[in-house]
Protein backbone atom coordinates (compact mmCIF):
# COMPACT_ATOMS: atom_id res chain seq x y z
CA UNK A 1 0.00 0.00 0.00
CA UNK A 2 1.40 3.31 -1.12
CA UNK A 3 1.68 6.18 1.26
CA UNK A 4 0.32 9.47 -0.09
CA UNK A 5 3.32 11.61 -1.07
CA UNK A 6 3.66 14.76 0.99
CA UNK A 7 3.19 17.67 -1.39
CA UNK A 8 3.56 21.42 -1.13
CA UNK A 9 0.54 23.08 -2.63
CA UNK A 10 1.81 24.95 -5.66
CA UNK A 11 -1.32 26.66 -6.88
CA UNK A 12 -0.33 29.88 -5.12
CA UNK A 13 3.28 29.72 -6.25
CA UNK A 14 2.64 32.05 -9.19
CA UNK A 15 0.98 34.61 -6.91
CA UNK A 16 3.90 34.56 -4.51
CA UNK A 17 6.38 34.95 -7.34
CA UNK A 18 4.34 37.83 -8.77
CA UNK A 19 4.39 39.56 -5.41
CA UNK A 20 8.14 39.22 -5.17
CA UNK A 21 8.50 40.45 -8.74
CA UNK A 22 6.36 43.51 -8.03
CA UNK A 23 8.39 44.22 -4.92
CA UNK A 24 11.63 44.21 -6.90
CA UNK A 25 10.15 46.27 -9.70
CA UNK A 26 9.14 48.98 -7.25
CA UNK A 27 12.20 49.13 -5.01
CA UNK A 28 15.00 48.87 -7.55
CA UNK A 29 16.30 51.04 -10.34
CA UNK A 30 18.22 50.34 -13.50
CA UNK A 31 21.79 51.45 -12.81
CA UNK A 32 23.09 54.08 -15.18
CA UNK A 33 26.79 54.50 -14.59
CA UNK A 34 27.85 55.66 -18.00
CA UNK A 35 28.85 59.09 -19.11
CA UNK A 36 31.52 61.42 -20.41
CA UNK A 37 34.64 61.02 -18.35
CA UNK A 38 36.65 64.13 -17.55
CA UNK A 39 39.61 65.26 -15.50
CA UNK A 40 39.32 68.71 -13.95
CA UNK A 41 42.37 70.99 -13.83
CA UNK A 42 44.18 71.58 -10.49
CA UNK A 43 42.66 74.08 -8.05
CA UNK A 44 42.68 77.72 -9.22
CA UNK A 45 45.20 79.03 -6.64
CA UNK A 46 47.73 76.27 -7.36
CA UNK A 47 47.98 77.29 -10.98
CA UNK A 48 51.03 79.07 -12.23
CA UNK A 49 50.71 82.36 -14.06
CA UNK A 50 49.11 82.42 -17.47
CA UNK A 51 51.19 80.85 -20.15
CA UNK A 52 50.80 82.42 -23.54
CA UNK A 53 49.59 79.84 -26.01
CA UNK A 54 50.08 80.67 -29.68
CA UNK A 55 46.83 81.30 -31.51
CA UNK A 56 47.36 78.44 -33.91
CA UNK A 57 47.52 75.87 -31.13
CA UNK A 58 44.13 76.81 -29.76
CA UNK A 59 40.92 75.52 -31.30
CA UNK A 60 38.35 77.85 -29.86
CA UNK A 61 34.76 76.79 -29.45
CA UNK A 62 32.48 79.30 -27.81
CA UNK A 63 28.85 78.80 -26.89
CA UNK A 64 26.68 81.72 -25.84
CA UNK A 65 23.70 81.87 -23.51
CA UNK A 66 21.25 81.05 -26.29
CA UNK A 67 23.26 77.93 -27.21
CA UNK A 68 24.62 79.44 -30.45
CA UNK A 69 28.04 78.26 -31.51
CA UNK A 70 31.16 80.17 -32.52
CA UNK A 71 34.01 78.03 -33.85
CA UNK A 72 37.35 79.77 -34.39
CA UNK A 73 35.49 83.07 -34.62
CA UNK A 74 32.97 81.86 -37.19
CA UNK A 75 29.32 81.18 -36.36
CA UNK A 76 28.34 77.58 -36.93
CA UNK A 77 24.79 76.28 -37.10
CA UNK A 78 25.37 72.65 -38.07
CA UNK A 79 27.73 70.71 -35.82
CA UNK A 80 28.10 67.67 -38.08
CA UNK A 81 31.40 68.91 -39.56
CA UNK A 82 32.90 69.96 -36.25
CA UNK A 83 34.43 66.59 -35.41
CA UNK A 84 36.44 66.47 -38.63
CA UNK A 85 37.55 70.06 -38.14
CA UNK A 86 38.91 69.18 -34.68
CA UNK A 87 40.62 66.05 -35.99
CA UNK A 88 42.27 68.04 -38.77
CA UNK A 89 43.34 70.66 -36.27
CA UNK A 90 44.96 68.12 -33.93
CA UNK A 91 46.70 66.05 -36.59
CA UNK A 92 48.01 69.04 -38.51
CA UNK A 93 51.66 68.71 -37.39
CA UNK A 94 52.49 72.21 -38.57
CA UNK A 95 51.35 71.80 -42.17
CA UNK A 96 48.59 74.40 -42.21
CA UNK A 97 49.57 77.68 -40.48
CA UNK A 98 46.04 78.05 -39.11
CA UNK A 99 46.08 74.66 -37.38
CA UNK A 100 48.23 73.23 -34.60
CA UNK A 101 52.02 72.73 -34.50
CA UNK A 102 51.80 69.21 -33.12
CA UNK A 103 49.17 67.03 -31.43
CA UNK A 104 50.96 67.53 -28.11
CA UNK A 105 50.59 71.28 -28.24
CA UNK A 106 47.06 71.34 -29.64
CA UNK A 107 44.41 72.49 -27.23
CA UNK A 108 40.69 72.35 -27.81
CA UNK A 109 39.22 75.17 -25.78
CA UNK A 110 35.54 75.05 -24.93
CA UNK A 111 34.15 78.23 -23.48
CA UNK A 112 30.53 78.48 -22.48
CA UNK A 113 28.34 81.08 -20.89
CA UNK A 114 26.67 80.78 -17.51
CA UNK A 115 23.38 80.61 -19.39
CA UNK A 116 24.35 77.77 -21.74
CA UNK A 117 22.27 74.67 -21.14
CA UNK A 118 23.93 71.48 -19.98
CA UNK A 119 22.48 69.65 -22.96
CA UNK A 120 24.36 71.83 -25.44
CA UNK A 121 27.54 71.61 -23.39
CA UNK A 122 27.42 67.81 -23.36
CA UNK A 123 26.76 67.78 -27.09
CA UNK A 124 29.89 69.83 -27.85
CA UNK A 125 32.05 68.04 -25.30
CA UNK A 126 30.91 64.77 -26.83
CA UNK A 127 32.05 65.90 -30.28
CA UNK A 128 35.44 67.03 -28.96
CA UNK A 129 35.97 63.74 -27.15
CA UNK A 130 34.78 61.82 -30.20
CA UNK A 131 37.51 63.50 -32.26
CA UNK A 132 40.17 62.44 -29.73
CA UNK A 133 38.86 58.90 -29.30
CA UNK A 134 38.74 58.49 -33.08
CA UNK A 135 42.39 59.50 -33.31
CA UNK A 136 43.38 57.20 -30.42
CA UNK A 137 41.46 54.32 -31.89
CA UNK A 138 43.11 54.84 -35.27
CA UNK A 139 46.55 54.91 -33.72
CA UNK A 140 45.88 51.77 -31.68
CA UNK A 141 44.29 49.98 -34.63
CA UNK A 142 40.94 49.33 -32.99
CA UNK A 143 37.51 50.87 -33.43
CA UNK A 144 36.38 53.85 -31.39
CA UNK A 145 33.98 51.72 -29.38
CA UNK A 146 36.62 49.10 -28.60
CA UNK A 147 39.06 51.77 -27.51
CA UNK A 148 36.61 53.25 -25.03
CA UNK A 149 35.87 49.79 -23.69
CA UNK A 150 39.59 49.15 -23.27
CA UNK A 151 40.05 52.50 -21.54
CA UNK A 152 37.46 51.55 -18.95
CA UNK A 153 39.48 48.62 -17.68
CA UNK A 154 43.19 49.38 -17.50
CA UNK A 155 44.05 46.69 -14.97
CA UNK A 156 44.35 44.18 -17.78
CA UNK A 157 47.91 44.50 -19.22
CA UNK A 158 46.70 43.90 -22.77
CA UNK A 159 44.16 46.70 -22.42
CA UNK A 160 46.82 48.96 -20.94
CA UNK A 161 49.08 48.26 -23.92
CA UNK A 162 46.38 49.21 -26.43
CA UNK A 163 45.46 52.27 -24.39
CA UNK A 164 49.05 53.50 -24.18
CA UNK A 165 49.60 52.87 -27.86
CA UNK A 166 46.53 54.91 -28.72
CA UNK A 167 47.35 57.81 -26.43
CA UNK A 168 51.04 57.99 -27.33
CA UNK A 169 52.06 61.56 -28.06
CA UNK A 170 48.50 62.86 -28.10
CA UNK A 171 47.23 64.06 -24.75
CA UNK A 172 43.54 64.84 -24.54
CA UNK A 173 43.78 68.60 -24.19
CA UNK A 174 40.20 69.66 -23.85
CA UNK A 175 40.16 72.82 -21.81
CA UNK A 176 36.94 74.01 -20.29
CA UNK A 177 37.22 77.71 -19.64
CA UNK A 178 35.49 79.59 -16.87
CA UNK A 179 32.08 80.59 -18.29
CA UNK A 180 31.28 84.17 -19.21
CA UNK A 181 28.52 85.95 -17.35
CA UNK A 182 26.42 87.45 -20.14
CA UNK A 183 23.50 85.09 -19.65
CA UNK A 184 23.18 85.86 -15.95
CA UNK A 185 23.18 83.28 -13.19
CA UNK B 1 -30.72 29.09 -25.09
CA UNK B 2 -29.69 25.70 -26.14
CA UNK B 3 -29.91 26.86 -29.72
CA UNK B 4 -26.70 28.79 -29.37
CA UNK B 5 -24.74 26.18 -27.56
CA UNK B 6 -21.88 24.93 -29.59
CA UNK B 7 -21.83 21.29 -30.40
CA UNK B 8 -18.15 20.72 -30.11
CA UNK B 9 -16.47 21.89 -26.94
CA UNK B 10 -12.97 23.19 -27.56
CA UNK B 11 -10.74 23.51 -24.56
CA UNK B 12 -9.80 27.18 -24.20
CA UNK B 13 -7.72 27.34 -21.04
CA UNK B 14 -4.22 28.78 -21.14
CA UNK B 15 -1.99 26.25 -19.42
CA UNK B 16 -0.95 27.78 -16.10
CA UNK B 17 1.27 25.07 -14.77
CA UNK B 18 4.38 26.80 -16.06
CA UNK B 19 3.33 30.23 -14.84
CA UNK B 20 5.46 30.16 -11.66
CA UNK B 21 8.53 29.28 -13.71
CA UNK B 22 7.94 32.12 -16.12
CA UNK B 23 7.40 34.60 -13.32
CA UNK B 24 10.43 33.37 -11.42
CA UNK B 25 12.53 33.88 -14.51
CA UNK B 26 11.30 37.45 -14.79
CA UNK B 27 12.00 37.92 -11.10
CA UNK B 28 15.58 36.70 -11.40
CA UNK B 29 16.12 38.92 -14.44
CA UNK B 30 15.08 41.99 -12.49
CA UNK B 31 17.03 40.94 -9.40
CA UNK B 32 20.21 40.65 -11.41
CA UNK B 33 19.95 43.69 -13.68
CA UNK B 34 18.67 46.29 -11.24
CA UNK B 35 19.99 47.67 -8.01
CA UNK B 36 18.28 48.94 -4.89
CA UNK B 37 17.36 52.59 -4.76
CA UNK B 38 19.73 54.29 -2.37
CA UNK B 39 18.60 57.88 -2.64
CA UNK B 40 15.30 59.40 -3.64
CA UNK B 41 16.22 61.97 -6.25
CA UNK B 42 14.31 65.19 -5.67
CA UNK B 43 15.52 67.06 -8.71
CA UNK B 44 14.52 66.61 -12.31
CA UNK B 45 16.73 64.24 -14.24
CA UNK B 46 16.44 64.48 -17.98
CA UNK B 47 19.89 63.08 -18.67
CA UNK B 48 21.40 64.35 -21.94
CA UNK B 49 22.48 62.00 -24.72
CA UNK B 50 26.01 61.47 -25.98
CA UNK B 51 27.96 59.00 -28.07
CA UNK B 52 31.39 58.76 -26.43
CA UNK B 53 30.35 57.08 -23.21
CA UNK B 54 32.78 55.50 -20.81
CA UNK B 55 31.79 52.99 -18.20
CA UNK B 56 32.82 53.44 -14.62
CA UNK B 57 35.33 50.93 -13.40
CA UNK B 58 34.50 50.51 -9.75
CA UNK B 59 31.23 51.39 -8.16
CA UNK B 60 32.67 51.89 -4.66
CA UNK B 61 34.73 54.85 -5.85
CA UNK B 62 31.77 56.64 -7.36
CA UNK B 63 29.61 59.24 -5.67
CA UNK B 64 26.57 60.78 -7.25
CA UNK B 65 25.83 64.47 -7.34
CA UNK B 66 22.51 65.56 -8.81
CA UNK B 67 21.76 68.97 -10.28
CA UNK B 68 18.41 70.07 -11.62
CA UNK B 69 15.17 71.86 -11.01
CA UNK B 70 13.53 70.66 -7.76
CA UNK B 71 10.55 68.39 -8.28
CA UNK B 72 8.63 70.11 -5.50
CA UNK B 73 8.87 73.51 -7.14
CA UNK B 74 6.21 75.11 -4.92
CA UNK B 75 8.42 74.39 -1.94
CA UNK B 76 11.93 74.91 -3.27
CA UNK B 77 11.42 77.20 -6.28
CA UNK B 78 12.36 76.58 -9.88
CA UNK B 79 16.08 77.42 -9.76
CA UNK B 80 18.30 74.36 -10.24
CA UNK B 81 19.58 72.92 -6.99
CA UNK B 82 22.38 70.57 -6.01
CA UNK B 83 21.41 67.35 -4.31
CA UNK B 84 23.65 64.80 -2.62
CA UNK B 85 22.62 61.88 -0.40
CA UNK B 86 18.96 62.87 0.00
CA UNK B 87 19.62 66.52 0.89
CA UNK B 88 20.00 69.77 -0.99
CA UNK B 89 23.31 71.50 -0.42
CA UNK B 90 24.77 74.86 -1.36
CA UNK B 91 27.94 75.24 -3.42
CA UNK B 92 29.87 76.25 -0.29
CA UNK B 93 29.21 72.88 1.37
CA UNK B 94 30.69 70.82 -1.43
CA UNK B 95 34.26 70.73 -0.11
CA UNK B 96 33.03 69.44 3.25
CA UNK B 97 30.88 66.83 1.56
CA UNK B 98 33.72 65.65 -0.69
CA UNK B 99 36.04 65.31 2.29
CA UNK B 100 33.43 63.28 4.14
CA UNK B 101 33.10 61.00 1.12
CA UNK B 102 36.87 60.64 0.91
CA UNK B 103 37.01 59.66 4.58
CA UNK B 104 34.73 56.74 3.84
CA UNK B 105 37.23 55.29 1.37
CA UNK B 106 40.44 53.46 2.28
CA UNK B 107 43.40 55.79 2.31
CA UNK B 108 45.09 54.52 -0.82
CA UNK B 109 41.98 54.99 -2.93
CA UNK B 110 40.95 58.48 -1.84
CA UNK B 111 42.49 60.17 -4.85
CA UNK B 112 40.49 57.99 -7.19
CA UNK B 113 37.12 59.21 -5.98
CA UNK B 114 34.95 59.89 -9.01
CA UNK B 115 32.05 62.28 -8.89
CA UNK B 116 29.23 61.27 -11.21
CA UNK B 117 27.47 64.49 -12.14
CA UNK B 118 23.89 63.67 -12.99
CA UNK B 119 22.77 66.94 -14.43
CA UNK B 120 19.43 67.79 -15.97
CA UNK B 121 19.57 68.78 -19.65
CA UNK B 122 18.02 72.17 -18.98
CA UNK B 123 20.30 73.13 -16.09
CA UNK B 124 22.57 76.06 -16.85
CA UNK B 125 26.35 75.95 -17.07
CA UNK B 126 26.67 78.63 -14.38
CA UNK B 127 25.75 76.43 -11.44
CA UNK B 128 27.69 73.47 -12.87
CA UNK B 129 30.82 75.60 -13.28
CA UNK B 130 30.50 76.71 -9.65
CA UNK B 131 30.30 73.08 -8.56
CA UNK B 132 33.34 72.23 -10.69
CA UNK B 133 35.36 75.04 -9.10
CA UNK B 134 34.51 73.69 -5.64
CA UNK B 135 35.42 70.15 -6.70
CA UNK B 136 38.77 71.44 -7.92
CA UNK B 137 39.35 73.08 -4.56
CA UNK B 138 38.36 69.86 -2.80
CA UNK B 139 40.78 67.97 -5.05
CA UNK B 140 38.16 65.59 -6.39
CA UNK B 141 39.11 66.06 -9.99
CA UNK B 142 37.81 62.92 -11.60
CA UNK B 143 34.32 63.60 -12.78
CA UNK B 144 31.85 62.02 -15.12
CA UNK B 145 28.92 63.74 -16.77
CA UNK B 146 26.19 61.13 -16.79
CA UNK B 147 24.78 60.63 -20.26
CA UNK B 148 22.68 58.14 -22.14
CA UNK B 149 23.75 56.38 -25.30
CA UNK B 150 22.68 58.31 -28.34
CA UNK B 151 21.54 56.12 -31.17
CA UNK B 152 23.57 57.23 -34.13
CA UNK B 153 21.87 58.13 -37.34
CA UNK B 154 23.11 56.13 -40.24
Amino acid sequence: MAKPLPEIPNASMADIAFLLLTFFLVTTTMPNDKGLSMQLPPPPEAQTEDIKIPERNMFKIQVNSSDALLVEGEPMADVSGLKDMIKKFILNNGADPKNSDSPEKAIVSLKTDRGTTHKRFVEILDIAQAAYYDIYADQAGVTNEEFRKVASDLNDPENKRIYDKGREGIPMNISIAEPTKAGGN
Amino acid sequence: MSKFRKKTKVKQDIPTSSMPDVVFMLLFFFMVTTELRKTAVDVQQRIPQATQLRKLQRKTLVTNLYIGEPKKSEQYGTEPKIQVDDTFIETGDIILWVNRKKDELPENEREQLTIAMKVDSEAKRGIIADVETELRKANARKILYAALQKTEKR
